[in-house]
């Protein structure tokens, strides 16, 4: 197929024509917002990722599941625009893609949010909250930060996934590792991002953080957006996936949706899942 | 699903501080109380030093210092260093008195030369800084020795001393004169422009950094440049202008002294730059970044400035001034360190 007459065209133009600051009213749910096929990452003679063929839907949560070394930072990266890919090929909203920065991918929609890398702790909420967005009144040399609307907006924004911050002046350093998640996933659904690329968001939360951070997972899907979540825990994975992607050794070993597999399939394939129970029913408790 | 049903379930609520304990992790803090302690020691102690005269020759020498450490707290801020800045003031005199004195330009030519040679030092310490990863503190060493060799090898060869004078000779020198060099009286103290410069400087920096765009970005690129650069900040360019804001603020600095003595040694400005950081320091800046402020460092330039000067008054040895520095700034990093952890590691979990 050529890629002009690549079937994701359709959707390009209703994604182009969208506004951009409110994600979940401009994509019917279930369309698909990114795909790679056959993409492909070398570090010199070292293969780190290869044949990795998967689609990306509007409203559901795609899992990326392996073990350390098995390529899914590498995936992430080429996603998220840190790291180009040398093999296959990417396209976001039927267009082919190759991102040289994180900016260009933001720009494009696809936010990420790095496990320890998602705030600036000696900053406070609010100042985190528009970082590198900042809003602005006034005509230069007296153009300020709009401190007021910021404050509002974050305070708003933050409450509708459930945290309520009375002080936005704190630092975010205060806050714990799964309330940052939340303000890092808030900022990035704020600014219109329609991929939501989650890397190990729960991997050092106990449960009841990783728990909050999932219910976090389960309300970007719900606002419509195609969320990409990476984990070594299927035990935090299955309760929310629409879509399970595994990787080892750089290469994908399964792509199944949550109909194909059950949840002691999974189990099995990953080993361990204990509290899979307590976090099936945390999220049936929280359908939005 | 709504705020109110979220909140019910039992997430995390983060209260409010009181209007104290927000105080209490003011960065500034330890520096305003040591301020006020060593006024009223040296109040108690001599009887010059809270007098008209006294308050004049403490801000005079406080003045050069203060915009100094301002500028390089908002450096320090944003995580870098910039030990060429001491020699630079050097530089900078030197440039605008020997396009005046051997080419015989007007003065404000010299000056705005000055402040293009200024800028391009800083750009170059910032685009060294940021494209090869190398820390600051040793970019900024080569410059400052770089710069000190320039100083006195072109003064050498050009006027065969190390010294650079009849800058009073130039044209519109007037008006230099009245704009970085004239004097106000209050009572028995002349009080020196400079210190209006200062606080034009303080005041500038302190709403560029807590109320404009650049200022989150400064404090981001020093906090956490990894994920400020991940949200769309763009670091290295943050950084390169804080270089050239520093290497400005040398110029300012070089520019009211060879306008004020009419002429420049080619040597003066060695050292300078640790005192522009231990005031910075004083006044709350952390060295690892991301945590500071401008009024802060005019504190710190303050308090340096007052023990200097009440030694003096007292009729102490100066010999003891260094100790008291010493002992200021270990008693400022640690009261920092301290302060900054009140306010990001008190992580509920």
């Amino acid at each position: 197929m050529r890629p002009d007459l690549h079937p994701m065209d359709d959707i390009h133009a209703a994604l182009d024509d969208a506004g951009d600051q409110l994600p979940e009213s401009d994509v019917a749910p279930h369309t698909p917002l990114l795909e790679v096929r056959g993409l492909g990452k070398r570090y010199g003679g070292v293969v780190a990722l290869q044949g990795i063929s998967a689609t990306v839907n509007s409203g559901e949560v795609t899992c990326v599941l392996g073990d350390n070394g098995a390529g899914k930072s590498t995936l992430i990266k080429i996603l998220s625009g840190v790291v180009s890919y040398d093999q296959g090929q990417y396209f976001v909203a039927g267009k082919r893609v190759k991102f040289s920065s994180p900016r260009q991918a933001l720009d494009r929609g696809i936010a990420t949010v790095f496990q320890d890398l998602a705030v600036v702790p000696l900053m406070s909420i609010w100042r985190n909250f528009f970082l590198g967005s900042e809003p602005t009144r006034g005509v230069w040399p007296f153009r300020r930060l709009d401190i007021e609307h910021a404050q509002d907006v974050t305070v708003a924004e933050l409450a509708r996934f459930g945290l309520d911050v009375q002080d936005p002046h704190q630092p975010v350093g205060t806050l714990s590792g799964g309330e940052r998640q939340c303000v890092a996933i808030a900022r990035a659904v704020y600014f219109g991002a329609r991929v939501l690329i989650l890397d190990e968001p729960t991997a050092s939360l106990g449960v009841k953080q990783a728990g909050m951070v999932i219910r976090h997972v389960v309300q970007a899907r719900e606002r419509g957006l195609g969320v990409i979540f990476i984990t070594h825990n299927p035990r935090h994975a299955y309760p929310v996936g629409d879509r399970f992607i595994m990787l080892n050794h750089g290469a994908m070993v399964a792509n199944v949706t949550r109909e194909d597999i059950d949840l002691n399939d999974l189990t099995q394939l990953m080993s361990g899942g204990a509290d899979l129970d307590e976090l099936a029913h945390e999220v049936q408790d929280h359908p939005g | 699903m709504t705020a109110a049903t979220m909140s019910a379930r039992g997430t995390p609520v983060t209260p409010g501080r009181s209007p104290l304990l927000r105080a209490l992790a003011r960065p500034e803090l330890g520096s305003v109380i040591g301020a006020i302690a060593i006024a009223a020691f040296f109040t108690t102690q001599t009887d010059q030093f809270a007098t008209w005269a006294g308050v004049a020759n403490v801000l005079d020498v406080t003045a050069a210092l203060g915009i100094m450490a301002v500028a390089v707290a908002l450096l320090m801020i944003g995580g870098e260093f910039d030990l060429s800045a001491g020699v630079l003031t050097a530089s900078t005199g030197l440039v605008t008195a020997l396009l005046v004195d051997r080419l015989g330009v007007n003065i404000w030519e010299g000056i705005a030369w000055s402040l293009l040679f200024a800028l391009a030092v800083g750009f170059l310490n910032g685009i060294l800084v940021t494209r090869t990863r190398v820390p600051s503190f040793i970019v900024t060493l080569g410059t400052f020795f770089a710069l000190q060799g320039l100083n006195v090898g072109v003064t050498k060869q050009l006027t065969e001393t190390v010294q650079v004078g009849g800058v009073d000779e130039a044209q519109g020198y007037g008006v230099a004169q009245a704009v970085f060099a004239s004097t106000w009286t209050v009572g028995e103290g002349e009080f020196r422009v400079a210190i209006l410069w200062w606080i034009v400087v303080a005041v500038v920096a302190t709403l560029l950094l807590v109320r404009t765009k650049f200022g989150n970005w400064i404090f981001a690129s020093g906090g956490a440049p990894v994920s400020a650069r991940s949200v769309g900040v763009p670091v290295g360019r943050t950084k390169i202008l804080l270089f050239m804001a520093t290497a400005a603020a040398a110029w300012l600095v070089g520019t009211i002294s060879v306008v004020r003595l009419t002429s420049v040694q080619a040597n003066v400005g060695l050292g300078e730059e640790f005192n522009y950081i231990i005031a910075a320091v004083i006044g709350g800046c952390l060295l690892t970044g991301g945590v500071g402020s401008a009024i802060g460092a005019s504190i710190g330039a303050l308090i340096y400035g007052m023990t200097q000067q009440g030694i003096v008054f007292a009729q102490w040895d100066n010999d003891w001034f260094p100790l008291f520095l010493g002992g200021m700034l270990l008693a400022a990093v640690l009261i920092n360190t301290v302060v900054v952890r009140r306010r990001a590691e008190d992580s509920p979990g």
